[in-house]
């Protein structure tokens, strides 16, 4: 318990990456609380790779990670942008309204 | 260890509850002030167990920009304030039991893959760690990051000016009824366009039109 280890480092990742789940599914409030969930998704497995990088004394996960962030920024910014461009078309970005695919 | 172990648990803390306040909370912008505490406190883990430039990067880039951006979203769309509960209403009330399912069932495999994962005893040495060289990890990383991953390293700035164009070309609009300075317009403008010679009669003045 003391002793911290890999293991606890893995545990965070996953408790950080259910609850970001967990966020995708519940959330009733708009979409851009969905894409705050997915952020902690990709936060969660970044855990994991720089936890596996120190314990393992390789230096990859890191670099992994430094792509993980750049695709975490890129991705943020189309999905606010497309976010934005719905919400000036339809007036709306609550969830429950859209459903134009009828999904 | 036992500072260790206070760090570990004390951001660790921190970062679950802010995470779960950050699907939870009603208002969105306390959703992205969450979101902000739960990259600060990560960003100090990663900090505490030696990946300072990672960390760093983290503060720079996630509460720097993203969560700005977020930010800033939030703010133009003005959603902040949404009167519905944060559950379902009565027609989508039926996705919660299989989310929670699902988000269960993740977690409880992840949990059992960690639980049953051991080293060979030869590739787990905590001895052997990167805080061990005598190279500070900024360094390091950049040692191998351009040489080894330099063709990802490139990729991955292909893909941020994807991003920048593709974002720029989604919310750009030509708005009518603006009016713009046109320098193209302004220099190509020819004397025979712009300066009309008159001869102006006494007593009836010239008619001026715009």
């Amino acid at each position: 318990m003391i002793d911290i280890g890999l293991g606890h480092y893995l545990t965070l990742g996953a408790v950080i990456f259910s609850i970001g789940v967990i966020g995708i599914f519940l959330n009733r409030k708009n979409i851009i609380v969905i894409l705050m969930s997915i952020e902690l998704i990709l936060l969660a497995v970044n855990i994991n790779l720089v936890a596996f990088s120190i314990y393992l004394g390789d230096l990859a996960g890191q670099v992994f990670t430094l792509f993980i962030l750049t695709v975490a920024a890129a991705e943020a910014a189309i999905g606010l942008a497309i976010i934005v461009v719905y919400f000036r078309n339809s007036g709306t970005i609550r969830v429950e309204e859209i459903d134009k695919l009828k999904g | 260890m036992i500072a260790h172990a206070i760090f570990f648990y004390t951001f660790s803390i921190i970062a679950v509850v802010s995470a779960i306040m950050v699907t939870a909370s009603k208002n969105t912008v306390h959703s992205v002030f969450f979101l902000i505490l739960d990259f600060i406190s990560i960003s100090c883990l990663f900090i505490m167990i030696g990946a300072e430039f990672l960390g760093m990067i983290m503060l720079i880039v996630y509460v720097g920009a993203v969560a700005v951006l977020f930010l800033f979203v939030v703010m133009m769309l003005n959603v902040a304030q949404q009167k519905n509960q944060w559950f379902a209403g009565q027609q989508s009330s039926k996705h919660i039991p299989v989310g929670l399912i699902i988000s269960t069932l993740i977690f409880v495999e992840v949990i059992i893959v960690i639980g049953g994962w051991k080293y060979k005893p030869e590739i787990f040495d905590i001895n052997n760690s990167i805080s061990q060289v005598s190279i500070s990890n900024t360094h390091s990383l950049g040692q191998i990051l351009y040489t080894d991953y330099i063709h990802v390293f490139q990729i991955s700035g292909m893909i941020l000016l994807v991003a920048m164009v593709g974002a720029i070309v989604l919310t750009f609009r030509q708005r009518s009824g603006v009016k713009r300075q046109s320098y193209i317009k302004q220099i190509s403008r020819e004397r025979a366009e712009g300066v009309e010679v008159l001869e102006v009669q006494s007593n009836k003045g010239v008619k001026l039109d715009d």
